[in-house]
């Protein structure tokens, strides 16, 4: 472990084919991120792990880590960025954070918290998108899907199932399920399943235990997400 | 009837997945629409999971999932063919058929829209009839259109007037005179190792024609020295970019010679399969392509043995949809294997891990046809002509307000200056040189040279008269890049939506200062963060014509005296109308003390003059 490289200053050992991304949560240090999930492959789709490596924009989820590199993550001028990134993802679907079961548990909000993003700054789009209850143990909460894709992944990768896919182009882009009556219940999808636990919103939801865990103890409540990755933390669940 | 149907053109494609885009295409053709059981049904013929066909369908704009009827039309909506009088001829043709923009009559026959550029600015206004191209529209066309669309005249008896497609050379080069016989530069390639032919290309110079200008000869280098099953050539015609149309006649006058260089490409690197992505757009050229193909096998010009010298090579045909993001070469090549053409991460590059994960160039048309001009003629020639940086000729596509529309081949080192004299454009307020995508110059930048190292180009040149309002050509191709964006990446995805939404704002007059700052802003976060190069170009005109022509977008204002901060895009005033008409009201205690709305001059949905 003689490679490495420095994240805002501090020496960050990384091993060989290892992302900048990788390697940061193996030191227990925070890159922000939405899609990206140390069980998956890398999708930069979120863009909120943009960093500035050498004067040159990369995620870091999706750039390899490499001896020497200068990298800079929590600048002002970045994390700038990032809440903008936050305000968009929020205008363009109905994220309502205080009616939302899965607040205090939400990446997306707990990340807005540690980016300081106070408002939602631009018009919302306020999209029209119908919700599924269909399936007898999960809700299918279109409003808050941030098409990150780990529900794709999880279900293509590791169950097998491919339940989720992605339709639709530009802002039309949705959140689809595999049957031909687009309802959850008429796929195989099981609550076991990973895809059902991975949703870093609140898009996927367990029926019937949404305020199990009360408010004020869930995962983001005690500690912000920015110190959710030292030692003796865990990323989900 | 549709099954069966649906079964014989399943078995035309072997059932296999990777030909989902085709499939889905045909299909189309055949029944019309893609129906959600005809979804489920090609799902269960190629052994796909049904969502991901749902995901190739729903991402295409020339696919259908829901009946948009027997004839759809389509015009092309380039900022080209609004100031030819598109939006005009729309408008007839809805009033005569009875319909909206948009909508499908009510019997279920037509439904007329808009498209991106379809690549006929030298000859637009243009349409798309049932995906078929019709060029040079009039109002008597239209009128002509709407009787027959009436009478349910299928589109194939159209007149075959309407179809005709003009080349609208008008200046030529090394290129586009070049008087080789087909296969001419095949043959010469031949005579050489793959090493010596890449040494040619290397002493050419030849940078790719696309816009990028990477090195061709480091791009063949590095797909024939990258280890896989199968290596691969693929001709990027999914010519996009609003305003070009170069590639679209390179193709249909000069086939033989992109053909020529695709084999040449595919016996450099070692590749035995090609692959033409030729955009949906240019439907009307591929029945005289796969002619034109069948000519070549039957001629030993291609397929088995080329020229009885043991060189293996063919290539097939993939037609695009209607996705400006799949001339991106990533997304091009997922759209090759029958996914949403969505670009890849990036390393690994398609030069070690392109189509089916082998080693794949992708080359721009213009590029392979000098590459095999560069064959025969060899590189030290080819170096004496255009610049030190920039060796050759280029091709440009120039539209607008000139005299003289069409392709004009230059070489490098020419300036937009003489460009603009040579097509007869006069009192030219601004060009944009690389579509939508580029720059914005003005007369002052008309001395600048067009080469890599100076201003680059795809070859999309369009240029603008003093007449123009560039805050409707701004406004143009923001509206495209919204309608075109991936969806992938946050930036891009929202962006150019938010983008589209402030100047919709702006254009109702109810813009501030603020906007045009959060515009800025957005091009900045948009540069810095998006995924692919559509994103982080998206912008790039817009910004030039922010700084260029202020003032274009500042009459826009809500109030340029009062200069507010920020100003709602929210009337809160015209909100209350409803209201008002409830209870038959309009005296002052009506309405909210809104200056703009109280005095009239700026209502919501009115263009300010």
């Amino acid at each position: 472990m003689n490679d490495s490289f420095l994240l805002d200053g501090e020496t960050i050992p990384f091993s060989p084919g290892q992302t900048v991304m990788q390697a940061a949560a193996a030191a227990g240090k925070y890159i922000p991120h939405l899609c990206w999930h140390p069980d998956f492959a890398p999708h930069g789709s979120c863009r909120l792990c943009i960093v500035r490596i050498g004067g040159r924009y990369a995620t870091a989820c999706t750039v390899g880590a490499a001896r020497g590199q200068v990298v800079e993550n929590r600048s002002e001028a970045i994390d700038a960025e990032r809440r903008t990134l936050l305000q968009l993802l929020f205008v363009e679907g109905n994220h309502f954070c205080p009616s939302c079961e899965k607040s205090g548990d939400c990446v997306l909000q707990a990340t807005a918290y540690e980016m300081g993003m106070l408002t939602p700054h631009f018009d919302h789009f306020y999209p029209d998108r119908p919700l599924d209850a269909s399936h007898p143990e999960v809700l299918l909460e279109f409003n808050r899907c941030i098409l990150c894709e780990l529900c794709v992944r999880a279900s293509r990768d590791v169950d097998r199932k491919n339940v989720f896919a992605l339709a639709g182009r530009g802002l039309r882009s949705h959140l689809i399920v595999n049957s031909e009556s687009g309802r959850l219940a008429d796929t195989d999808f099981a609550a076991t399943d990973r895809a059902a636990a991975v949703c870093p919103v609140g898009a996927i939801l367990k029926k019937r235990v949404g305020f199990a865990m009360p408010i004020g103890k869930r995962t983001y409540d005690p500690r912000p997400i920015g110190k959710s990755h030292e030692p003796g933390t865990r990323e989900d669940e | 009837m549709a099954a069966a149907t649906l079964e014989t053109l399943l078995g035309r494609h072997g059932h296999d997945g990777t030909r989902l885009v085709q499939i889905l295409r045909e299909v189309q053709d055949a029944l019309g629409w893609l129906a959600p059981e005809t979804l489920t049904a090609i799902a269960h013929a190629i052994d796909r999971p049904r969502a991901q066909v749902e995901s190739s369908a729903g991402f295409y704009s020339f696919f259908h999932t829901r009946p948009l009827g027997d004839y759809r039309i389509l015009f092309s909506d380039n900022i080209t063919d609004r100031m030819l009088g598109s939006q005009a001829l729309l408008r007839r043709l809805c009033e005569r058929l009875w319909l909206e923009p948009g909508r499908v009559s009510e019997d279920g026959l037509v439904s007329v829209d808009t498209t991106s550029c379809t690549g006929m600015c030298d000859q637009g206004p243009a349409l798309l009839a049932n995906y078929r191209a019709i060029t040079r529209l009039t109002p008597q066309r239209i009128d002509h259109m709407a009787r027959l669309i009436r009478r349910r005249v299928p589109v194939s008896d159209w007149p075959r007037e309407w179809f005709r497609v003009e080349d609208n050379i008008r200046r030529r080069d090394v290129l586009l005179g070049n008087g080789l016989a087909p296969g001419e530069a095949l043959a010469a390639a031949l005579e050489r190792a793959p090493t010596a032919l890449l040494d040619e290309i290397e002493r050419s110079a030849l940078r790719g024609r696309g816009g990028a200008g990477f090195g061709s000869d480091i791009k063949w280098r590095a797909c024939r020295a990258a280890r896989g099953d199968a290596h691969y050539v693929v001709c990027n015609a999914d010519e996009g970019e609003p305003g070009t149309f170069k590639d679209r006649v390179l193709l249909a006058g000069f086939f033989d010679l992109v053909v020529d260089g695709m084999c040449i490409a595919g016996f450099a690197i070692g590749a035995s399969q090609g692959f033409i992505y030729l955009r949906g757009e240019y439907r009307h050229l591929l029945d005289l392509l796969e002619t034109r193909l069948a000519e070549r096998r039957a001629a030993g010009l291609l397929g088995r043995d080329i020229l009885g010298r043991g060189f293996d090579f063919d290539i097939a045909i993939h037609l695009g949809a209607g996705a400006y993001v799949c001339g991106e070469e990533s997304a091009l090549i997922e759209s090759l294997e029958g996914k949403p053409g969505k670009p890849r991460i990036r390393p690994p590059f398609p030069v070690t891990h392109g189509y089916l994960g082998q080693p794949t160039t992708v080359n721009n048309v213009e590029t392979l046809a000098l590459a095999a001009l560069i064959a025969v003629r060899g590189g030290e020639w080819f170096r004496t002509i255009g610049t030190a940086s920039s060796t050759g000729t280029k091709l440009l596509s120039v539209s607008g307000d000139v005299a003289r529309p069409g392709v004009y081949e230059f070489p490098f080192g020419v300036t937009v200056a003489a460009v603009l004299e040579a097509a007869g454009a006069q009192d030219t307020q601004a060009v944009t040189t690389a579509g939508a995508a580029g720059p914005c110059l003005t007369a002052e930048a008309f001395g600048r040279r067009i080469a890599f190292e100076d201003v680059a180009t795809g070859g999309s040149l369009m240029v603008f008269d003093a007449s123009r309002d560039m805050f409707e050509v701004a406004r143009n191709f923001i509206n495209f890049f919204a309608h075109e964006s991936c969806g992938l990446c946050t930036p891009c995805r929202v962006g150019t939506a938010v983008n589209a939404r402030l100047m919709d704002k702006l254009a109702r007059g109810r813009g501030s200062p603020c906007d045009l700052e959060e515009m800025e802003k957005l091009h900045q976060l948009m540069q810095h963060a998006s995924h692919c190069g559509l994103g982080s170009t998206a912008t790039i005109a817009l910004r030039d014509m922010l700084a260029r022509f202020r003032p274009a977008f500042e009459r826009r204002l809500r109030s340029p005296d009062f200069a507010p901060d920020f100003a709602p895009a929210f009337d809160l005033d015209a909100a209350l109308s409803q209201a008002r008409g409830m209870t038959g009201r309009s005296d002052p205690g009506a309405h909210l003390g809104d200056e703009t709305s109280a005095t009239g001059a700026l209502r919501a949905g009115e263009e300010p003059r």
